[in-house]
């Protein structure tokens, strides 16, 4: 057998996974790697800082489905990278991060960028390594991307000593993998998908419940199968969001805290509550005891230790979406108990319930004439990209105006931090997307605050010849905070208000990017047709209505009927 | 209630620290872990007692399986079981108590394994409700430390 070095037989793996696209800073203790990197058909994509890198990745991942990576340095390279690393694994993204750590011999000794990355990330990743010996570089890495895209996807890091990729090596042959103390289960059990089609035969007011499960595991086209067969009712939450088609009738739009009115009537006035690839979060459930208090719940997860950790699950199915909803779909197409116009018919009076509180109470905003509604731009943006764009956004409102009013019709169109809530995900998650898909439209929603949490990689869009567009609704404050501050704080804006913020516009021309700015609603039009036609990385500065709230809103504890509206 | 769980997990380092931030991370508690080779020098068996109504303890055996250095995670309340726990204890033993500390470590059929002009070390093996009884009769008499091992336990083989 040949011998290559740790480098070169780590790109192989690489190359064997079909990973084309790395994003990377380097140093010290990974200069090996980028060294190996610069022979390969592997395009090394430089950011301008870790965390950058890490959601590009992510972005990357989110989009195609793909495993993402990253290469970072030890130490300060490695940390860097830790919050990004936090948000993959808080939304289930399925990444290898690789990190460069100091020579065996050193670790442990408070050596130059030595630090315990595998300690500090093990809460934060699915599965991390350490690897001390060279003849474990290989095994391990293909066991990573094994761990990172399997069962519940998540992020895996794998800390590399110097030394240890130095060494020469034999290339072991590929062979499937088996591992002893991890098998997730994708089937579910029949007896539970028989069980929960009986019942959803008996419900009059069913709702579907959908996360960012059924997105992960490709089961869009399963799930609106079911939806439509059945003529039930969907709601999806920020994560699930193109999981099943936003403009289709039978779309309520999101759940939860700023969900809609009609999706959170609806769950809080169901006898049957369908999740499927969702978690009962917080930000979904609101208060717990009244969260959809007349349901029985049929729960399907991937993950067991999802079912029956918040709420109370009656008929648990442990299982791959895919595989449950496939399974679901083929006991109605061949059960005898199962008429489809009848049961389409039984639900017609409960979709006309439905239908009154989306009438009555419209996701809609109060138009102020020239002063620029942040809802507006995005239905704008909606509107001239035809709702095919992939969206990433920062987090705040701009986030949440971005999920409630741009119509997602199909899945991975959509990237967000939506566990974690990480400021500063949007642009590196943009350039991860639009390096996967250089031919779709690629728009990062942005406040002003979040914005400058990742701007430098600006630099690395205009190097990578990579045009993302850029839309900041620049209300000059931490709009969600200065919200909860409104409501909640008798306006007491603390820490809330950015006196000093960069001229947007200029700052995009100090990257050899493009700037524009509307400051009046009859310009929107105008500036997004501009961004959206040019061949450059483009920042649209929207000045909106400054104090703008983001509604309906649950406040934080309350039931998730106590809806504060427009 | 008081449950103890048996893991079985691959006995490689930082294995230990997944299962401890799991509980510190997750605000399970722990009251005793003890862990140590199995018969495969490869696969290490830790025994550890927890305190919980039985959503949490469900939430621990499904988390602590999660992890993938995890081989089986079981409930051993959930079957009939023995379980043991060995205490080191040093008692004072001067002249007027050392007959009253032999006749007491007699009584739990404890060992003296140390022994100084003015004091025992004492070896005791039992379930921790023993373990706990013999420490609280030779408190009034003076203890200066004690050691305990925590609880082990092992599923009773079946009957048949
Ligand atoms: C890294 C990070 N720090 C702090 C927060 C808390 N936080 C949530 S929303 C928000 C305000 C964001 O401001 P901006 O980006 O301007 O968005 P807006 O809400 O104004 O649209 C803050 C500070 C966070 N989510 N992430
Ligand atoms: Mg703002």
């Amino acid at each position: 057998m040949e011998k290559i070095n740790g480098s070169q037989a780590i790109i192989r793996c690489l190359q064997e996974e079909g990973v084309k696209i790395i994003f990377g800073f380097p140093g010290g203790a990974i200069i090996d790697l980028f060294d190996a990197l610069m022979d390969s058909d592997i395009t090394n994509v430089l950011v301008r800082h870790e965390q950058g890198a890490v959601h590009a990745a992510d972005g990357l991942a989110r989009v195609t489905g793909e495993v993402g990576v990253a290469l970072l340095t030890s130490g300060p390279g490695a940390t860097n990278g830790v919050t990004a690393i936090a948000t993959a694994y808080s939304d289930s993204i399925p990444m290898v991060i690789l990190t460069g750590q100091v020579p065996t011999a050193l670790i442990g000794n408070d050596a130059f960028q030595e630090v315990d990355i595998v300690g500090i990330t093990r809460p934060c990743t699915k599965h991390n390594y350490l690897v001390k010996d060279a003849k474990d570089l290989v095994p391990t890495l293909r066991e990573a991307f094994h761990i990172a895209r399997t069962g519940r996807p998540g992020p895996v890091l794998v800390d590399l000593p110097k030394d240890v990729v130095a060494k020469m090596i034999d290339f072991p042959e590929k062979k499937p993998i088996r591992m002893q103390t991890y098998q997730p289960n994708y089937e579910p059990h029949q007896g539970q998908i028989e069980k929960a089609c009986k019942k959803i035969l008996k419900a009059k007011n069913p709702v579907l419940y959908v996360g960012g499960g059924v997105i992960l595991s490709n089961a869009h086209e399963e799930l609106t199968e079911l939806a439509r067969k059945l003529n039930i009712p969907v709601t999806m939450t920020l994560m699930g969001l193109g999981g099943f088609p936003g403009s289709d009738p039978l779309s309520m739009g999101m759940l939860g805290m700023h969900g809609s009115y009609a999706a959170n009537m609806a769950v809080a006035n169901s006898d049957l509550l369908i999740a499927v690839g969702a978690r009962f979060d917080d930000r979904v459930t609101g208060r717990l005891d009244a969260f959809a208090p007349h349901a029985t719940i049929i729960h399907i997860d991937i993950d067991p230790t999802s079912i029956s950790k918040n709420v109370k699950v009656d008929i648990p199915i442990v299982a791959d979406c895919k595989f449950a909803l496939t399974a679901m779909n083929t006991w109605f197409n061949t059960s005898s108990d199962f008429n489809r116009e009848q049961v389409a018919a039984s639900h017609e009076p409960w979709r006309a319930t439905i239908d009154g509180w989306a009438l009555k109470h419209p996701m809609t905003y109060i138009d102020e004439g020239e002063i620029i509604k942040p809802q507006f731009v995005i239905q704008k943006l909606d509107e001239l990209t035809h709702g095919d764009a992939i969206i990433t956004t920062e987090v705040g409102q701009n986030q949440m105006w971005a999920a409630q009013f741009y119509k997602f019709n199909r899945p991975r169109q959509w990237a967000t931090s939506g566990g974690l809530g990480t400021m500063g995900y949007g642009l590196p998650a943009a350039i991860g997307a639009k390096m996967a898909f250089p031919d779709k439209t690629v728009v990062d929603v942005a406040g002003d605050g979040s914005i400058q949490m990742n701007i430098q990689e600006l630099a690395t869009a205009r190097q990578y010849n990579c045009p993302v567009k850029v839309v900041i609704l620049n209300n000059n404050y931490l709009g969600m905070v200065r919200q909860w501050q409104e409501l909640f704080y008798n306006k007491r804006y603390a820490g809330t208000v950015m006196d000093i913020t960069p001229d947007f516009v200029m700052l995009a021309q100090a990257y050899g990017a493009v700037g524009l700015r509307a400051t009046k609603t009859s310009e929107v039009e105008a500036v997004l047709k501009e961004a959206l036609a040019t061949d450059n990385t483009v920042i649209m500065d929207f000045v909106i209505a400054r104090e703008e709230c983001v509604f309906p809103m649950v406040p934080a504890g309350k039931a998730t009927t106590e809806m504060l509206l427009v | 209630m008081k449950h103890t769980i048996s893991v079985l997990l691959q006995n490689k380092p930082g294995v230990l620290s997944r299962v401890t931030g799991l509980f510190s991370g997750r605000g399970f508690n722990i009251e005793s872990l003890s862990v140590a080779e199995t018969l495969d020098s490869s696969i290490s068996c830790l025994t550890l007692v927890t305190r919980g109504d039985e959503a949490i303890i469900e939430q621990i055996t499904k988390q602590l399986h999660k992890l993938i250095d995890v081989i089986k995670v079981t409930d051993i309340g959930d079957s009939e079981y023995v379980e043991r726990e060995m205490v080191l204890i040093r008692v004072k033993a001067e002249a007027q108590t050392r007959a009253e500390v032999l006749r007491v470590i007699d009584i739990f059929r404890g060992k003296v394994v140390d022994v100084s002009p003015k004091s025992y070390a004492v070896e005791v093996t039992g379930s921790t409700s023993k373990v706990q009884a013999i420490i609280d009769i030779l408190k009034p008499i003076g203890i200066q430390e004690i050691v305990r091992t925590g609880t082990i336990a092992m599923a009773r083989a079946s009957k048949k």
